[in-house]
């Protein structure tokens, strides 16, 4: 496992990566909290599991699929009735493609 | 009678017989909350006007001679199941003002089997918790002590039903969330299997972890709401074909000769020297009961809760992505500390560069984990453990060192990575403060568990020592 110490620096990239906006105290204390986090983490690696397959799924259940047929859904009032900016029957979002 | 201190199935019998209304019952439980909640913090929202109106439907139709599983049972539900119409937070301001325009699929069968949806409990926001000290909307107290958290995540359910302002209540488990707070307020905490019961509608945690439970005051009555709750959903592709049984049909059957395991891992450093011989004196009542105990080794017990301090923030922080304040609920500026850490880890965990060495690795190990259960179930029916290595502990006690409060769970999320059964059955006090002690069996064994939790529990009657 690679070095475990997470900086400041680090700690701003990876809110910019997850879209969230972190208060002077959180910059402050999470790379010392993550640290320590990432730092419990290194028991793993005293086993030897070259040869060992990962496991998602606990029950045995695989390629679960369900008839290919259309079923009714929300209406677009349902849809549409949390959101707090909307025009006529759509979402309203901001840009996503700039000219 | 006090109708506050009934079981669920004894309310079920009084409605059954006629010896008051479910509008009493509701009635009686709406008081027992104005009474108790300013105090206890279970409940973020009462549903006292659709409670009332629900309650006389009910009413009518056992007055016409309607039998339903649930008919007229005032049930609390944790903010993360959603409620058509009712708001559902998940404790957190994001959701702050959601309603939503569908039910989970196991609130639906729980209305169609008759329940009422008396109101929303508080728990830690969004599940990620230990201690119910996340919520957006204030920390919960524990009934049996108000300066000691009562566990969490399901953390309002399990106060709400230990200090009988519920009947019954539902909870998520995706670390020990209900098993935990069940063993703090001495009330009965079921995890079920993997896929036993939909996650259709319930806000995602950790979606490969995640299960569907519930916290009740007896064991029969998690057997009834089981029977109620598990089965097959179209919309949950993860939901087990297999069949449901009547899980309080077998709870009497005899037990003698059954085999229990005592994991030895589980009863080493950490755990608290009173809780220890709690649990030993458990131990001795099922051998009493002619239960073969057997010392078992599940050895790679030791880094469960680092595997899953790394699958479990990963899967939130890729369930949590979703919140965007567009569709719903409010901008990524209202997540609220622990969610903040937990994405930031997630988001870590699962970075290029960093993915094989950390999620990867966990996953693979999260195998070794699940055969050293399949390995021992091979040896014996099921397996006898503390639920939480200490006493409900105090507030604030672990709040400033996440790592430490990530400690409590080191009993109960070996369950959810092997996607195993868990129950959690009151085990005794100590001061006055509860403990449980917590079966473990096969894939679909609750039927067995519920049978050795039912004849414990007949036994000591732990459950029967109410909050002063």
């Amino acid at each position: 496992m690679k070095s475990s110490k997470i900086t400041k620096e680090n700690i701003k990239h990876l809110a910019d990566l997850a879209n969230l906006k972190l208060n002077d105290e959180e910059l402050k204390k999470f790379p010392k909290q993550l640290s320590e986090i990432l730092d419990y983490f290194k028991s793993l690696n005293q086993l030897d599991i070259k040869k060992v397959e990962s496991t998602a799924q606990t029950t045995g259940l695989e390629n679960v699929t369900r008839e290919d047929k259309p079923d009714k859904s929300l209406d677009s009032d349902q849809a549409l009735s949390n959101a707090k900016k909307k025009h006529k029957d759509f979402f309203i979002t901001k840009a996503v493609l700039e000219k | 009678m006090n109708i506050n201190e009934l079981t669920l199935i004894k309310a079920k019998e009084g409605l059954e017989k006629k010896e008051f209304s479910s509008l009493e019952l509701v009635e009686a439980f709406l008081k027992e909350i104005k009474k108790k909640n300013p105090k206890i913090n279970a409940f973020i929202a009462v549903c006292e006007k659709e409670a009332f109106l629900e309650a006389k439907k009910a009413d009518e139709l056992i007055k016409k001679g309607v039998k339903k599983p649930l008919l007229g049972i005032p049930i609390a539900f944790k903010d993360n199941f959603l409620t058509k119409g009712i708001k559902t937070t998940a404790a957190s301001k994001v959701l702050g003002d959601y309603i939503p325009v569908y039910n989970a699929t196991a609130v639906k069968k729980l209305k169609e089997a008759g329940a009422i949806i008396l109101g929303k409990t508080n728990m830690d926001a969004w599940a990620h918790g230990s201690s119910g000290e996340t919520s957006d909307f204030g920390v919960t107290k524990n009934p049996y002590g108000n300066n000691r958290v009562p566990g969490g995540s399901s953390s309002g359910s399990a106060a709400a039903v230990g200090s009988g302002m519920a009947l019954a209540a539902t909870g998520t488990d995706t670390g020990g969330s209900v098993r935990l707070p069940g063993s703090f307020c001495n009330v009965v905490g079921l995890k079920p299997t993997y896929g036993r019961v939909s996650r259709y509608g319930i806000i995602a945690m950790a979606s490969s972890l995640d299960s569907i439970g519930h916290l009740t005051k007896t064991v029969s009555d998690s057997a009834l709401l089981l029977s109620v709750t598990a089965g097959q959903d179209k919309f949950d592709a993860t939901t087990s074909p297999s069949s449901v049984g009547d899980y309080q049909k077998n709870l009497g059957k005899d037990i003698k000769g059954l085999k229990i395991g005592i994991p030895k891992e589980y009863f080493q450093e950490g755990l608290d020297k009173g809780v220890k011989d709690k649990i030993k004196e458990a131990i001795n009542e099922f051998k009493k009961m002619g239960v073969k105990i057997e010392e078992v080794s599940l050895p790679h017990t030791k880094y469960a809760l680092a595997v899953y301090y790394i699958i479990q923030p990963a899967e939130v922080s890729s369930n949590l992505a979703r919140y965007d304040g567009i569709r719903y609920g409010s901008g990524r500026e209202m997540f609220a500390d622990e969610a903040k850490r937990r994405i930031m880890l997630g988001t870590f965990t699962l970075s290029s560069g960093y993915w094989e060495a950390y999620y990867l690795k966990a996953m693979k190990v999260r195998t070794l984990i699940k055969k050293d259960f399949d390995k021992v179930f091979g040896k014996v029916d099921a397996l006898l453990t503390p639920v939480s290595p200490t006493l409900p502990f105090k507030i604030r006690e672990k709040t400033a060192d996440p790592l430490k409060m990530y400690l409590s769970d080191i009993y109960t999320v070996t369950a959810n990575l092997a996607g195993i059964p868990g129950i959690s059955v009151p085990a005794g006090f100590i001061n006055n403060l509860p403990l449980g002690l917590q079966i473990l069996g096969p894939h679909f064994s609750e039927d067995l568990l519920f049978r050795l939790a039912y004849h414990y529990e007949q036994k000591t009657e732990f459950y029967k020592k109410r909050p002063v």
